[in-house]
C-alpha cells in the first residue's frame, strides 16, 4: 500500500500518543497496542479517500477505543462462565468515555512506551520490534520487511514480546528513578541498533526496505524532546546525525563501499553535520560526559574536515583513549590503534593490535583482521596486507565488506611479495576509525548482559 | 542474526530406521519448529525431495548441460535446511540439537547486505 507521505508521517507521530491514551485510560499494554495498529491500518485506508479528519489523534483515539472494546466483548462471551466479573468491569472502564483531558497527549507517553518496549525481559530482537511498531507506529508487514523475515514471524516474535512484558509484571508508568539510567542506558541501545541494521549499504534487491535508519534518528530525537537534559540522549542523536551525514557519500552506484578517505565530501550532508555538530559541542559542555558524546565528537572531528589529510588524528587518538577508559573493550582499542597509525606510524597501531589479538572478544574477527591488512599496506608489507585482507574476507557476513576486502586484496595482487615498496597506497585508515566508532557503541552491553549487535560477532572465534 | 541449518545425512540409514524410532525423532523436529514458530526466529525451513529426484545443471564447453543426481557423490546428502533468526550461537546449537538426530547439522551465518566502511 503506498500511502500519502504526509498521512503515513502524522500517523507515525499520532501513533505513541494514541497508544499512551488508551493504556493510561486501560491498562492493559497488549490488547491496547493490537487496537492502536488496527486503528493505523482503518486511517490509512480511510484518510486518504475521506481526508484527514479535523482532529487525527481524537479520531484516532475513539477507533482504538472502540476496536479494544470489541476485543474485550469477544474475550468476555469467551470467559464468560471463568471470571464474568471481572471482565465486566473491565469492560466497563473501557468503555466509559474519559473526560477531555483524558485525551490530551501526555509528554510522557513516549518515554513510557520506550521503557515499556524495551522491558529488560526481552532480546534485542524483540525490543526492536516492538519499539518500532508501538512507538514508531511501523506495521508488522514493514518491520517484517526491514529485517528481512516473513511477516508471520516477525507478528509472532511481537507478540511473544507482549505476553513477556505482561507476565514479568511490566506497568504503564516511568521506571523507579533508582532504575532509570539503567533502563535508559537499554532505550538507547535499542535506538542504537535500529540505526546499526539500517545503516547499509544501497545494494541488493531489498528496495523497499524502510528507513531505519531515518526511523532511528526521529524516535532519539522524540526522546531528546522529553529529556532534553540527558547528555547520552543528545550525544546518542548527535553520533546518528554525524554518521548518517555521511550516507550519500559512503556507497557508489553499484553498492560497493567506499572507504571514509576517499569519499566526496561534497556529497555529505551539511545541515546534518551542522545540527549534529551544534547539539555535541553544547552538550559536551554542559552535561556529564558519556560513551554515545564520545563517539559523537569523534563523528564530529571527521565530519569537520574538509580532506582526509586535514583529519585532527591526534584529536582523535586523545577520544579514544577517553572511550578505552570509560568502556574497556577491544573493539575500541582496536578503533584506536587506527588513529595511533595515523599519529605516530603503522607500527604503532600493529603493536597496540597485538595487545588485544589473544583476546577472545576479538580473536578472528573480520574487523581485527582488516585493520591489521590496512596497516600492513601502510607498512609497506602488502603481501602480508593481501593474507590479512583475503582473512578479513572469509570472516565477514556483509556481502558489501566481503567484495571491498577482496578487491582491496586484488590489487595487491601483483605486490613483491617480499615485502617491497608500495606506492599509491592511500592511508584511508579514517574510514576504519569511523566504522569502529559505531561499532564500539553496539558493543556497549546492556545492562541486560546481553551484547548486542557487532559485537555479538566480536565475542565469538 | 540470521543462519542456515543444513541437516544432512544418509537417506539408506535414515530409511532402514525403525518406523517409530523414525516417528520420533520427525515428531523431535515438529516440536522443534513449532517451538521456533511461536519464539518468532523461524525464517523458513523445508525437508527436501530424496536425493535421487535431484538433477544437476552446470555449464560445460559452453553449453548448458543436465544430468540426473545430486551434486555431491557423499552417502551424506543435504535433506533439509532451515533459516532461523536466532540471538546467540548458543542459542543455534540447542535449536540444531534434536536435527542433528541420525545426521549431521552444518550451521553457517547468512550473509547481509548491511555493511561498514572497512
Amino acid at each position: 500500500m503506498t500511502l500519502d507521505r504526509s498521512i503515513e508521517d502524522l500517523l507515525r507521530g499520532l501513533a505513541p500518543q494514541v497508544l499512551g491514551t488508551l493504556v493510561r485510560r486501560s491498562g492493559r499494554f497488549d490488547a491496547c497496542e493490537d487496537a492502536v495498529q488496527e486503528a493505523l491500518l482503518a486511517a490509512a485506508v480511510q484518510w486518504p479517500q475521506e481526508g484527514v479528519p479535523d482532529n487525527p489523534r481524537a479520531w484516532l483515539v475513539t477507533v482504538a477505543s472502540r476496536r479494544l472494546t470489541d476485543h474485550v466483548r469477544s474475550e468476555v462471551a469467551r470467559r464468560r462462565r471463568e471470571d464474568a466479573i471481572a471482565t465486566a468491569a473491565a469492560l466497563a472502564g473501557l468503555v466509559a468515555t474519559g473526560p477531555d483531558a483524558d485525551l490530551a497527549p501526555h509528554e510522557d507517553d513516549t518515554l513510557t512506551l520506550l521503557f515499556l518496549c524495551c522491558h529488560p525481559a526481552l532480546s534485542p530482537a524483540s525490543q526492536i520490534a516492538l519499539t518500532l511498531r508501538a512507538v514508531g507506529g511501523l506495521t508488522t508487514a514493514q518491520i517484517a520487511r526491514a529485517f528481512l523475515v516473513p511477516e508471520p514471524t516477525m507478528a509472532q516474535r511481537i507478540s511473544r514480546a507482549k505476553q513477556t512484558i505482561r507476565s514479568a509484571g511490566a506497568r504503564f508508568s516511568l521506571p523507579p528513578p533508582d532504575e532509570r539510567a539503567d533502563r535508559l542506558a537499554v532505550v538507547l541501545h535499542v535506538l542504537y541498533l535500529v540505526f546499526n541494521e539500517g545503516y547499509t549499504a544501497t545494494s541488493g534487491p531489498e528496495i523497499h526496505r524502510v528507513e531505519l535508519t531515518t526511523e532511528a534518528i526521529r524516535l532519539t530525537r522524540d526522546l531528546h524532546r522529553v529529556l532534553p537534559d540527558d547528555g547520552e540522549v543528545a550525544g546518542l542523536l548527535a553520533l546518528m546525525l554525524l554518521i548518517d551525514a555521511r550516507r550519500p557519500a559512503r556507497t557508489d552506484g553499484a553498492g560497493h563501499l567506499i572507504p571514509l578517505a576517499e569519499q566526496d565530501r561534497s556529497r555529505w550532508n551539511r545541515a546534518a553535520i551542522a545540527e549534529g555538530i551544534a547539539l555535541i559541542t553544547e552538550t559536551l559542555r554542559r552535561a556529564p560526559i558519556g560513551p554515545y558524546q564520545i563517539q559523537a565528537a569523534i563523528a564530529a572531528v571527521h565530519d569537520e574536515a574538509p580532506t582526509p589529510e586535514a583529519t585532527d588524528w591526534r584529536q582523535i587518538c586523545v577520544l579514544y583513549e577517553m572511550l578505552e577508559r570509560m568502556t574497556p573493550n577491544p573493539m575500541v582499542t582496536l578503533n584506536r590503534a587506527v588513529a595511533v597509525a595515523m599519529v605516530d606510524g603503522p607500527r604503532a597501531g600493529l603493536d597496540l593490535l597485538a595487545r588485544i589479538d589473544s583476546d577472545a572478544r576479538i580473536a578472528g574477527h573480520h574487523r581485527l583482521l582488516a585493520v591489521r591488512a590496512h596497516l600492513l599496506e601502510m607498512a609497506g608489507e602488502p603481501a602480508a596486507a593481501r593474507t590479512a585482507y583475503r582473512a578479513a574476507a572469509r570472516r565477514t557476513t556483509s556481502i558489501p565488506e566481503r567484495r571491498y576486502l577482496d578487491a582491496r586484496a586484488a590489487r595487491l595482487a601483483g605486490a613483491d611479495p617480499e615485502g617491497g615498496s608500495l606506492d599509491g597506497g592511500s592511508l584511508d585508515g579514517g574510514s576504519l576509525v569511523e566504522a569502529g566508532s559505531r561499532t564500539a557503541a553496539a558493543a556497549r552491553t546492556a545492562p541486560t548482559g546481553q551484547p548486542a549487535g557487532p559485537a555479538n560477532r566480536a565475542d565469538r572465534p | 542474526m540470521k543462519y542456515v541449518i543444513l541437516i544432512h545425512s544418509n537417506p539408506a540409514a535414515w530409511a532402514a530406521l525403525p518406523p517409530e524410532e523414525a516417528d520420533r525423532v520427525i515428531g523431535d523436529h515438529f516440536a522443534m519448529i513449532r517451538e521456533l514458530q511461536e519464539s518468532g526466529e523461524l525464517v523458513t525451513q523445508f525437508g527436501l525431495a530424496d536425493p535421487e529426484t535431484a538433477r544437476t545443471v552446470r555449464h560445460s564447453a559452453g553449453s548448458l548441460v543436465v544430468t540426473d543426481g545430486p551434486f555431491s557423490e557423499a552417502k551424506e546428502q543435504l535433506l533439509g535446511l532451515f533459516v532461523v533468526d536466532v540471538a546467540s550461537e548458543e542459542r543455534l546449537v540447542e535449536v540444531s540439537s534434536p536435527l542433528a538426530q541420525y545426521a549431521v547439522v552444518e550451521v553457517r551465518p547468512v550473509m547481509v547486505e548491511a555493511g561498514d566502511e572497512m
